[in-house]
């Protein structure tokens, strides 16, 4: 693997390989000892032009745990401010040396144009740009979806057959469209619910089935229910009346809480607003798998950056084996 | 040249069942020992002795896996491997006798990693090797305790150990 940028293209056989390495990794977490010397001497620059706090402490963590050297550049207090370039940004970068870049951008698309312009040789992860992609979040669902089912018995195994509803801010969602892509290559059958205006003109093309009505989606007794943020930041229109009744209509409140399904998960891949798409009863019950996911963020993205990084990588001088 | 075997399945199943004994005289007992085989094959080497030794001593002796992919030291020089699962037995390492399990000592390179790898896990009182093959050429200053056969090789042969719950057959063979 050369760069993560999307879910989209990845194959089948590469996800589940993700999954598999990040098994291992979350295993050795559970250690003594939870570093690892396997990324020694490598350099990871943290490259986030949006605000971040759980994305970029995960993957700081995660490269950390593998004895990485991390950079962490945040656009606010740098030369972007001041109007530096992307590619003058990045050839900073493979001056100093780095060897992955984990990228985050308002721009759908700047990973992928970071990867293939020829101004950086690092292998580059999409840590989220604009409302394209969120790769490694949809791999840490996926992970999570997978041990909370299988447990123990995780390795090797896809989601064929498993129901995932997605609830909520679709339209704004890079979350969504990782997961949807990464569900459905997996096997998942996915099934988007919100309010018409809050889904994009094109969902008609995705692997999906879409509802409008929550009640009758958790009827439906999915095997995962994952909330998904309101926008706020994003939105420039009024795409609901007011918030009390989205929280009405599209909320997981008490009392749809009460009507779940005995082994039906609770996801929300966070930062939440509770009492808007998600109560605190909802966000906090033995159901939520919102700490699991951010604990199974650091394994995912460690598998992602070994994948990258650990392994010959083409065009390397190579010396003599012996 | 081509191949030969050197090992059949009744070779080698007396050369685990000296190497079990040899464990048992050593530590007078089995008492504090556990068994950590590297994956692959060395996990199935060391499955096989946790019977033997378990029959000879009467009581079960704890068996395990201990990967040692993430503290390999050439890992930039080769395509990305796969980790393998490390399964360490319900009473951990500290202050016991683990024994070391491979099927193949060449470099000692996968043995200087797997030290690594158990100081992460814990504290054992002391850690010993045992070994099918041991084909020379050793690039560190690591040495078996228990060997099932010393098997003298060039450089550029390869040697396959090859078991039945894995290939379907138990011999190992030198290919040049």
């Amino acid at each position: 693997m050369r760069h993560l940028l999307d879910t989209q293209s990845l194959s089948r056989e590469d996800a589940l390989r993700i999954l598999d390495v990040a098994e291992d990794m979350s295993d050795t977490q559970s250690r003594e000892i939870k570093k690892l010397p396997t990324l020694r001497g490598k350099t990871v620059v943290n490259l986030f032009f949006e605000d971040s706090t759980r994305t970029r402490i995960s993957f700081e963590a995660a490269a950390k745990r593998l004895s990485a050297d991390v950079i962490n550049f945040a656009a606010k207090g740098s030369s972007v401010s001041k109007g530096e370039s992307l590619q003058d940004t990045a050839q900073t970068l493979q001056a100093i040396g780095a060897d992955a870049v984990v990228v985050r951008h308002g721009a759908s698309g700047a990973p992928r144009t970071l990867a293939t312009s020829g101004w950086i040789s690092a292998g580059v992860v999409n840590a989220g740009d604009g409302t394209h992609e969120h790769p490694t979040q949809a791999l840490l669902d996926a992970f999570t979806i997978r041990k909370r089912t299988f447990g123990a018995d995780s390795r090797g195994r896809d989601l064929a057959g498993i129901r995932v509803t997605v609830v909520g801010d679709v339209l704004h969602s890079r979350v969504a469209r990782s997961n949807v892509w990464l569900l459905h290559t997996l096997g998942a059958e996915v099934t988007l619910v919100a309010p018409p205006t809050l889904l994009p003109q094109n969902v008609s093309m995705w692997p999906v089935t879409v509802e409008y009505d929550l009640d009758r989606a958790i009827a439906a007794a999915p095997d995962a229910l994952m909330m998904l943020r309101i926008q706020s930041e994003r939105m420039h229109a009024a795409y609901f009346p007011n918030e009390r009744e989205y929280s009405r209509r599209w909320g997981l409140d008490p009392e749809r809480l009460a009507q779940l399904p005995g082994a039906t998960m609770v996801m929300h891949p966070g930062p939440m607003n509770r009492g808007l798409e998600i109560s605190a009863a909802a966000a906090d019950s033995p159901r939520s798998t919102v700490l699991e996911q951010v604990a199974n963020g650091v394994a995912v993205r460690m598998a992602v950056l070994y994948l990258l990084l650990a392994g010959e990588r083409p065009g390397d001088e190579r010396e003599d084996l012996s | 040249m081509g191949t030969r075997t050197v090992l059949h399945e009744a070779d080698i199943t007396r050369a685990l069942t000296r190497i079990s004994h040899e464990v048992i005289e050593s530590h007078r007992g089995v008492d504090g020992i556990v068994l950590l085989g590297i994956p692959t094959r060395g996990v199935t080497l060391a499955k096989r002795m946790s019977v033997i030794m378990s029959d000879i001593a009467g009581v079960a002796v704890p068996v395990g896996s201990l990967d040692v992919t993430l503290f390999r030291d050439d890992l930039a020089r080769q395509p990305t491997r796969s980790p393998g699962p490390t399964e360490i037995p319900a009473g951990g390492v500290d202050g016991r006798t683990v024994v070391l399990v491979d099927d193949v000592l060449f470099s000692g390179r996968s043995i200087r990693a797997s030290l690594d790898a158990l100081q992460s896990i814990g504290r054992p009182s002391a850690v010993r090797l045992a070994i099918l093959v041991d084909r020379g050429h050793r690039e560190l200053p690591i040495r078996p305790d228990f060997v099932g056969k010393n098997l003298p090789s060039a450089r550029e042969e390869r040697v396959h150990v090859r078991l039945a719950e894995i290939d379907g057959v138990d011999e190992v063979t030198i290919e040049s």
